[in-house]
């Protein structure tokens, strides 16, 4: 028997997997809800006794779905790492759902409301299992599942302009679906594994033997822009605004908070256990990623600029997010890849902050989106005002919270590469200005009183003041306050991976 | 020289699909004219026409060079259908030598989906029941999808086509139907002995299925395949599918055995879980492939 | 010479990269949406075409146990054909959610032209 904790990744997937199946029979969508909070409550339990018991030791495990071991059944892996990440999955995912509930119900027909929760449990299903997957194939079939799933959380609310994203939504998630199989398809060509330990062998051999050169990097290349299209990075990201513009608030949040993130967890766990992370670096991918990484900052920043709808601004806005991402993975050096992650993280709270307090802002206003109406909103729900305000103030990068850790990080790693290091500098600091440009303004509409509006009583949302509010923006303080010891960490889990 | 012309225009119009028909119609009972679409077509201001051209040859050079890429790709592989392949290795050896002896199952492909490499397969009926339900949750009547005039149509059309059944397609569906269920049954419990299994057997039974739909109409098969039946089979199919594996799983990874007689290989009830399984796959592929079709053209199951 | 012989016997794989390329200019640059769909398929039906020939070797059969022989040097390998039938159910369902999409933006706008229907959503209020 193996020690209880070896078992949480499975049954973790298998536990989201197992109540997206039970939600058809559920009587009602309000139940429904509360299965899915406290699927994604228990996920986070799970994986935080998963963290309790990994980091101290820094344990690496394997785990076999089956009774038949790595190459032929298929696998699990966790490590510190993927149980930080899970955990943020399932917290996340848990304060989204308490945070937007009034507006999923406002939202959704009542008819549909369970197939949304299936949509949900599913979603952090696949997100778990991109996150713990040993084998490229099963990666595959769960980012197939989130596709479908993710477009359908957005088209869930039913309006012309949902669907009319969703489409292009979905073509683009199908185009980069396709180029990663065929990716996954020409590795399993050079290679004959599908399980990433043996691949490693496989291509390690190869690219000292120098056979099959070409085919590796071709490989290589086809599964990064796979994870690009559907990431949302420059310049694939032309769907995110739109499909965040109609969708309801739970669904925006979880969209940009998690799902763009799975993908990027997958890929550098991908880039990292099969073709290790020194041959990615020989074979210049990192170079295009930090390229990518670097218009995207810009661009995201400039259109958020001239966005006056606010879902749309937060959703250029994550476009501009998932650029620091990729310049950090693109720095070749450890440091930055750990500053990634830790902007993965950051990320994972303040977007879903940022997303549930607009919500609930506009909701003050008869559910008015553009920043001007929204003057004054704060006074009437000043949660709301404050969890928006830390969340700005975070993206900005103001110190003491999360998002000036994780430029603190990205400074302190693009200086150990000089090459890279004045690009890097230059648009960070462009980046920095133009989130200021456009996040302060809005704290400051919505903090301006209006004579003149007219709100609307707002009715409480206990759910949203007193549980997710108030963690979210805890996690934005803490982990400002704690950078070192969090990058200490994740370093650690990278070690290992 | 006139009917000329318009022929060949008519024809590579049905050809593209714009037009019904190559003839004119002079049957009375063709289905009656859907009114005006409301939206003129509007003409594009001169930034989208740059940009859509711009778009037409980024995405036609993008293309090429990812062609061209591939192709190159592709003449650096290993051989077509040469023994010594990378991907001919001890995973194949085990696969087929021992893989009768430890999944009990004749057809090692089946013996690999569903024993091997079963998680695979959970995350791909999953993917079946996602798709069903964002159809359902797309197409299914309630108020923001049913437009009035077209539901008063459809309604008339329903009760035309009650009336006037197709006498060919009933008495052919009446010849064929038993056996193509049969047939079904028969690929989906012999999945692990001969080419087949749950996948291909529910697609079959779920294509009998729009069979007598078609030819005796949606009120004759919801008598005994209604929502609830749907949602019940679908349901005990999954859990069960689920509940099994993951049974399998955890005793699996913790090294317990799972007390599963493997049976005789080549007997039908052999192979353990696998012939459960391969049941429980085809029933959820065969309510699947109906509920598509019974929501495309209904709107209801 | 060797080039051709090498044509010749890559004909598959060179086939899938083709009708793939068609598939995906097709997506990417077709105005109805039923020719983007059609479209995708012929891109999925490529991939799997190119891995489930990436099974084959010459002159074995397919991975039935016949007469009890039992020797991996007689059958064909059969994990790309497991691997082909996940695609293909995960290919299928996509396809119907995305003619789902289709029938409802049908449904409200009478058309099944992509840039009418973008231009179209763009004026639409939230």
């Amino acid at each position: 028997m193996l020690p209880f904790y070896y078992n949480i990744p499975a049954i973790s997937i298998l536990l989201c997997m197992i109540a997206g199946m039970i939600m058809p029979l559920l009587p009602n969508g309000k139940v429904a809800l509360r299965v899915a909070m406290g699927v994604s409550a228990g996920v986070a339990l799970l994986s935080a006794i998963l963290m309790i018991n990994i980091i101290p030791v820094n344990e690496y495990f394997t785990y076999m779905m089956g009774h038949f071991p790595a190459p032929w059944g298929n696998e699990l892996s966790a490590g510190p790492l993927e149980a930080m990440i899970a955990f943020i999955f399932g917290l996340v995912m848990f304060l989204s759902l308490v945070g937007g509930s009034h507006t999923i119900f406002y939202d959704i027909l009542p008819g549909k409301q369970k197939m949304y929760f299936t949509m949900m449990s599913m979603l952090l299903a696949s997100l778990l299992a991109m996150t713990y997957t040993n084998d490229i194939f099963t990666g595959y079939v769960f980012i197939e599942i989130s596709t479908i799933a993710a477009c359908a959380i957005v088209v869930a609310r039913d309006t012309p302009k949902t669907i009319g994203s969703t489409i292009r939504y979905l073509t683009l998630s199908l185009l980069g679906s396709g180029l990663f199989l065929i990716g996954v398809v020409l590795l399993y060509c050079i290679t004959g594994h599908l399980l990433m330990p043996n691949i490693q062998e496989q291509v390690l051999r190869l690219v000292s033997t120098g056979l099959y050169t070409v085919p590796l990097t071709v490989v290589a290349g086809l599964l990064f822009s796979g994870v690009a299209i559907k990431s949302a990075l420059f310049p694939f990201g032309g769907w995110l605004p739109m499909a965040h513009g109609g969708a309801t608030t739970a669904s925006s949040a979880v969209l940009s908070g998690l799902v763009l993130k799975g993908y990027i967890v997958m890929l550098v766990k991908i880039f990292y256990r099969v073709f290790t992370i020194d041959v990615i670096r020989d074979l210049n991918v990192t170079n295009i990623m930090f390229a990518c990484g670097l218009a995207g900052m810009i661009y995201g920043s400039i259109e958020a600029f001239r966005e006056e709808h606010i879902k749309r601004m937060l959703a250029h806005s994550s476009m501009a997010q998932i650029g620091y991402v990729f310049m950090g993975l693109g720095l070749d050096v450890n440091l930055g890849v750990a500053a990634a992650f830790l902007q993965i993280m950051v990320h994972a709270f303040v977007k879903p902050l940022l997303f549930l307090c607009a919500g609930r802002l506009s909701e003050v206003y008869d559910h008015e989106k553009s920043s001007y109406r929204l003057r004054g909103s704060a006074h009437k729900d000043w949660i709301a005002g404050i969890g928006f305000t830390l969340g700005a103030m975070s993206m900005v990068g103001i110190p003491l919270l999360g998002g000036f850790t994780v430029k603190y990080y990205l400074v302190t790693s693009a200086m150990m590469n000089p090459a890279k290091l004045w690009p890097a500098l230059i648009t960070l600091m462009i980046s920095a200005v133009m989130n200021a440009l456009y996040y302060i303004p809005e704290v400051i509409a919505i903090w301006t009183r209006c004579e003149l509006c007219t709100p609307n009583p707002v009715d409480s949302n206990r759910g949203f003041d007193w549980i997710a509010a108030p963690i979210l923006s805890a996690a934005t303080l803490f982990f400002g306050l704690n950078g070192y010891s969090l990058i200490q960490l994740i370093q650690r889990g990278l070690a290992l991976l | 020289m006139n009917t000329e012309i318009g022929f060949f225009k008519r024809l590579n119009d049905w050809v593209n699909g714009d037009e019904d028909r190559i003839f004119p119609s002079k049957n009375e009972y063709d289905s009656p004219e859907l009114p005006e679409p409301p939206v003129a077509k509007s003409s594009l201001p001169n930034k989208d026409i740059l940009f859509l051209s711009s778009y037409q040859v980024i995405a036609i050079t993008v293309v090429l060079g990812l062609v061209f890429v591939l192709l190159y790709t592709v003449y650096k592989l290993p051989l077509f259908g040469v023994a010594d392949n990378p991907a001919v290795n001890e995973v194949v050896e085990r696969y087929v030598e021992k893989g009768l002896e430890e999944t009990g199952a004749v057809n090692v492909v089946a013996g690999m989906i569903l024993d091997y490499r079963a998680f695979d397969t959970l995350g791909e009926s999953s993917v079946l029941l996602l798709a069903i339900t964002s159809v359902m949750m797309l197409l299914l009547r309630d108020e923001k999808n049913i437009d009035p005039e077209e539901d008063l149509i459809t309604e008339h059309e329903a009760v035309f086509e009650d009336q006037s059944r197709d006498v060919i397609l009933q008495n052919v569906t009446t010849i064929l139907l038993p056996a193509i269920m049969l047939y079904g049954i028969y690929v989906i419990l012999n999945g692990h002995l001969s080419p087949g299994g749950g996948f291909s057997g529910g697609a079959i039974l779920g294509a009998g299925l729009i069979l007598y739909a078609t030819g005796f109409g949606h009120n004759r098969v919801r008598k005994f395949f209604s929502m609830k039946t749907f949602r019940a089979l679908t349901t005990t199919a999954l859990l069960s599918y689920g509940l099994l594996k993951s049974y399998s799983f955890l005793l699996g990874a913790n090294h317990l055995p799972t007390h599963i007689p493997l049976g005789i290989p080549g007997a039908i009830f052999s192979s353990g879980l696998i012939f459960v399984l391969d049941i429980c796959v085809g029933l959820i592929v065969a309510c699947t492939m109906y509920g598509f079709y019974a929501v495309f053209s209904r709107g209801e199951i | 010479m060797n080039i051709i012989s090498e044509l010749i016997n890559d004909r598959f794989m060179i086939a899938a990269v083709l009708l793939f390329g068609l598939g995906f200019m097709n997506l990417l640059l077709q105005k109805n949406l039923i020719k983007k769909i059609i479209a995708f398929n012929v891109m999925d039906s490529a991939i799997f075409l190119f891995l489930a020939s990436q099974g084959y070797i010459n002159g074995r059969i397919a991975p039935i146990i016949t007469n009890g022989i039992l020797d991996s040097e007689v059958y064909i390998n059969p994990i790309p054909s497991g691997l082909v039938l996940t695609g293909i159910v995960v290919s299928v369902s996509v396809t119907a959610f995305f003619l789902a999409l289709t029938v409802r933006l049908y449904g409200i706008y009478k058309t099944v032209d992509f840039d009418e229907i973008m231009l179209l959503v763009d004026k639409e209020a939230e």
